[in-house]
């Protein structure tokens, strides 16, 4: 146990936390919007696995981790496209759908990794950091927090940017609208199905970028499954935070610190099976959902079609 | 007697209508094998992306899984566990709940059986041994479902993200158990003690499939009589398509949750103890066959009735031995099984909604 509390291991610690909690994060906000709008998106694993792959892909051909976030933002949306078509146009079950995307790209950008990277398993190096001027000298929480890669701070602006959204504009109302009274919606004029698909198609850009985050700045590599359950976690965040960004932010770094300490720990080399700490994440959602599951309010309309006349 | 369930979720994929007439069951039957040969040539395109021939892929599949003796006897042995499965789903998705946690309930019930097996044979007669190793791998997967169920019965809270986080959780804790607390000392492997072969489930007459795949059939038919047949299935049918009005007819919606709960996991246990004690014989560290994720496309696509989910399980065991063989010989991962089986789900829901918005409506 010794070095548990140093100075060194404390920052690293809060670095991983982070670092684990960004694609977490941005999956909740995605996932959130699109249950406001009433789409429950399980396909956002789905999303999240094909945006870790192409995002793996675009950085390692191009070089630019840029283009690499942009590829995987880009492929969430194109999962995100399929999603909306089938769900919010068709009508589909959107349970059936989201299990069949997620169950397939799973399948399928393993299969690729296969043909493509089974002999090699590259990797990309180690990604820029952008430290923020002053707060970076504070020791400890200074390296910890405030030297990340600049789509952390986007992801943590982008908190603000949706509590701006869902509390000042039009688009906010219509969202909240189109989850909790989509008929209403329409008879105020605006179309409950293209409200629904910018929900569905934000939730895949964000969810594919948080996928990519975590395969090239997280791991810097891309292995088959590398997703291991973020999407879900995603979406337990999304249902415990009741609409407020705020909370998912919480959420997220706290089950960053569980991630964290899930590495940390056989870092540390704590003589406990991995497996018994690999369950910490999933027990601390457990616990989450058994102390404050009865609040985790959701929209009347989540999970149901829109079918103007249909009663 | 039969249901007219209209679910409020959704417009495709409702439960099936017993079919009228000879124009529908072909119509069911056109509905059905149009999707899968559509999937079959998508995924046959995604198969030439990466530069192998689908025909050669398609053709040992259907030669390992189908054609050669050996091969279909391991694909009907491997049936079992998949038809308890689908017993379980068809009676919780029939009573509107997603158990998506199949495959937690399922490596528990195995880890369960693989333990009670080797050990109980020891002073038990074989056949009890066995009753005793099912029983413990039923009960084992009813408690792991009881939490998800109680948080649903009475919190409310959505039974999809908890029975996916217990079934992490129980991939995790069943690969503690072969690790720490049923290791086989006596072998290098990371594994549980191997019931010895001739203790195993019989055998059928002179060949290899494993008695489970009968087993297996008594369930699932079983599972289909209940919910189509019996008062219970029509308690839970009626939950199903419409909670709020299960609770004003005077149900216990709450009772009847944790029983849902407790007989879907506890088919999933028994699948999971089907094949331990059938084929497997021990499970090792690390084993997770995910049997629970791929048989959910399946319940679906035989729109939930038992019968129908007999034949795309047999499909699916077809695919699964016959693309275990293919991925040797052609370099395929079997991950192309997922793949297949998802745009198989996919071109179907299409298939249903172009049925229902298009072709009923031309008919009224």
């Amino acid at each position: 146990m010794t070095g548990l509390f140093d100075e060194v291991f404390l920052a690293a610690l809060l670095f991983g936390a982070v670092t684990a909690a960004v694609p977490l994060l941005l999956a909740g906000l995605g996932e959130q919007m699109s249950e406001k709008a009433g789409v429950l998106n399980i396909g956002i694993e789905g999303m999240m696995i094909l945006g870790a792959y192409l995002g793996f892909l675009g950085a390692y051909y191009s070089g630019s981790l840029w283009l690499g976030f942009l590829a995987g933002a880009l492929g969430g949306m194109a999962v995100a496209a399929v999603m909306a078509l089938l769900c919010v146009r068709l009508g589909l079950n959107q349970i059936v759908i989201g299990i069949a995307l997620t169950l397939g790209l799973e399948g399928l950008t393993a299969l690729l990794h296969h043909f493509q990277f089974s002999r090699s398993y590259p990797r990309l190096p180690a990604a820029d950091k952008t430290a923020i001027p002053l707060l970076a000298d504070i020791p400890v929480l200074g390296p910890a927090l405030f030297q990340h890669h600049l789509v952390v701070y986007f992801a943590v602006a982008l908190v603000f940017v949706m509590i701006y959204i869902y509390r000042r504009t039009q688009l906010g109302l219509n969202l909240q609208a189109a989850g909790d009274k989509p008929a209403a919606l329409d008879v105020a004029g605006i179309d409950v199905i293209r409200t629904r698909t910018i929900a569905v198609l934000t939730t895949g850009a964000l969810a594919g970028l948080g996928g990519a985050y975590l395969a090239n700045v997280g791991a810097g590599i891309f292995i088959p499954f590398i997703t291991n359950g973020a999407g879900f976690l995603g979406i337990v965040l999304a249902m415990l935070a009741r609409g407020r960004p705020l909370w998912v932010l919480f959420g997220a770094l706290l089950f960053g610190v569980c991630l964290s300490l899930t590495t940390a720990m056989q870092v540390a080399g704590i003589n406990m099976p991995t497996d018994i700490i690999q369950m910490l994440p999933f027990l601390a959602v457990m616990i989450m959902l058994v102390l404050f599951g009865r609040k985790a309010s959701l929209p009347a309309a989540l999970g149901m079609p829109y079918e103007r006349g249909a009663r | 007697m039969s249901v007219e369930t209209t679910q409020t979720s959704s417009t495709a994929l409702e439960p099936a209508i017993p079919e009228t007439g000879k124009g529908d069951l072909l119509r069911r039957l056109v509905m059905t094998l149009g999707p899968i040969l559509a999937a079959l040539v998508i995924a046959g395109c995604i198969l030439l992306a990466v530069g192998v021939d689908p025909l050669a892929y398609y053709g040992f599949v259907i030669e390992r899984g189908l054609l050669s003796p050996l091969g279909v006897q391991q694909t009907l042995t491997r049936m079992a566990p998949l038809l308890f499965l689908a017993a379980g789903l068809i009676v919780a998705f029939r009573a509107g709940m997603w158990n998506l946690g199949g495959d937690g309930q399922f490596l528990l019930g195995a880890v369960s059986a693989a333990a009670a097996g080797p050990f109980l044979v020891q002073f038990l007669p074989t056949w009890l041994a066995l009753v005793c190793a099912f029983l413990l791998a039923t009960a084992v997967a009813m408690l792991w479902s009881l939490l998800p169920a109680l948080l649903r019965a009475y919190q409310g809270v959505n039974e999809i993200i908890t029975t996916l986080m217990m079934t992490f959780l129980g991939t995790s804790l069943a690969n503690v158990l072969v690790k720490l607390a049923f290791l086989d000392p006596s072998t290098t492997v990371p594994q549980t003690r191997t019931l010895p072969v001739e203790d195993r489930l019989p055998r059928l007459f002179d060949t290899t499939i494993s008695s489970g795949l009968l087993l297996g059939l008594v369930a699932i038919i079983a599972v289909h009589l209940v919910m189509t047949r019996t008062a219970f299935g029509l308690k839970l049918q009626v939950v199903g398509a419409n909670p709020r009005a299960a609770v004003h007819s005077g149900l216990g919606v709450p009772t009847l949750t944790i029983a849902v709960f407790a007989i879907s996991a506890g088919l999933a246990g028994l699948a999971g103890a089907v094949d331990i004690l059938g084929v497997q014989g021990n499970v090792r560290a690390d084993w997770n066959p995910a049997y629970g994720m791929a048989v959910i496309p399946m319940v679906f696509l035989a729109r939930m009735n038992g019968f129908a989910a007999i034949g795309f399980v047999f499909l699916l065991s077809i695919l699964s031995i016959g693309g275990e063989s293919a991925a040797r010989r052609l370099g395929v991962p079997h991950h192309f099984t997922l793949v297949l089986v998802s745009i198989v789900l996919i071109t179907l829901a299409i298939a249903e909604y172009i049925d229902h918005h298009f072709i009923k409506t031309r008919r009224v």
